[in-house]
């Protein structure tokens, strides 16, 4: 199925792709990033309950530190 | 005119008595008071914002004093009762409110209910990412920083329009955990933060 992950559209196996799955094998700390989907922020306790659907539209902003 | 007078007409003579006023109403949050939130907070006061919220838990250390809009004399302080002595010798008539605690997920939203701008200015990038979510939740604008650390190449800290109301502004690479947090890329940041604070109000949206 296609979506589209930080403006790119990309194929991801059909059903069952969860928000947790998608932040992880991209290699991210899960605690450093905010995850939009269809410009909803999602918390993270939700990431391992919420599939992916065709269509979707995710935004993934991982933070480095400095302040 | 008193000093305090004469700085809101030279202010009013380059932007307007319009957007001056329109300035004048919002209040901005400051999540932190290192190196981007010191900053960003003076720069706000010199352009004209009058009511700040500043948070922040730490003290001022000497080790600060090479980024951080504080002084010598301010070591040992804590960061938000120093930087609203700073911040008032700009302008005298501020309305600053001080929070000395540090920011958990559970207290986003009473921190900064009344304010409808927040500049997130932590350090770690947990707590970024955390504060960031909660306030994009609650339909704050929000302009947070990611990628700062170092010198040189300083056109890299761009902003990124990610929504309406979420700016990110920085590299999204150089952390201050393998690239040192140094004067001039952490105040270009701090600065680019005032001024999308500022766009973003005198825009009216």
């Amino acid at each position: 199925m296609k979506v589209r992950v930080n403006g790119r559209e990309e194929s991801l196996p059909d059903g069952n792709v969860t928000l947790q799955e998608l932040v992880e094998t991209r290699g991210l700390v899960p605690e450093r990033v905010v995850v939009e989907l269809n410009l909803e922020v999602i918390p993270r306790e939700h990431w391992p309950t919420v599939s992916l659907q065709a269509e979707d539209s995710v935004e993934l902003v991982s933070f480095v530190g400095g302040g | 005119m008193t000093i305090i007078e004469a700085f809101h007409e030279h202010l009013i003579g380059k932007i307007g008595r319009e957007k001056f006023d329109r300035l004048r109403t919002i209040r901005v949050g400051i999540a932190g008071a290192g190196g981007l939130g010191s900053n960003c907070a003076a720069h706000l006061v010199r352009v004209g914002f009058r009511s700040l919220k500043l948070v922040d838990f730490d003290v001022v250390e000497a080790g600060n004093l090479d980024r951080q809009f504080y002084f010598a004399d301010q070591v040992g302080m804590r960061k938000v009762e120093a930087l609203r002595q700073n911040l008032l010798r700009i302008a005298s008539d501020l309305e600053l409110e001080i929070e000395d605690r540090k920011i958990e997920k559970d207290s986003v939203g009473a921190l900064f209910s009344d304010c409808a701008v927040v500049a997130e200015c932590l350090d770690r990038p947990e707590d970024k990412s955390l504060l960031v979510s909660e306030l994009l939740m609650l339909k704050k604008f929000v302009v947070a920083v990611s990628g700062l650390g170092g010198y040189g190449s300083s056109d890299a800290i761009r902003l990124h329009p990610v929504r309406e109301n979420f700016v990110l502004i920085g590299d999204l690479q150089s952390d201050i955990a393998f690239r040192p947090a140094i004067s001039p890329r952490v105040s270009i940041a701090a600065a680019k933060q005032a001024d999308v604070i500022l766009e973003h109000v005198l825009s009216g949206d």
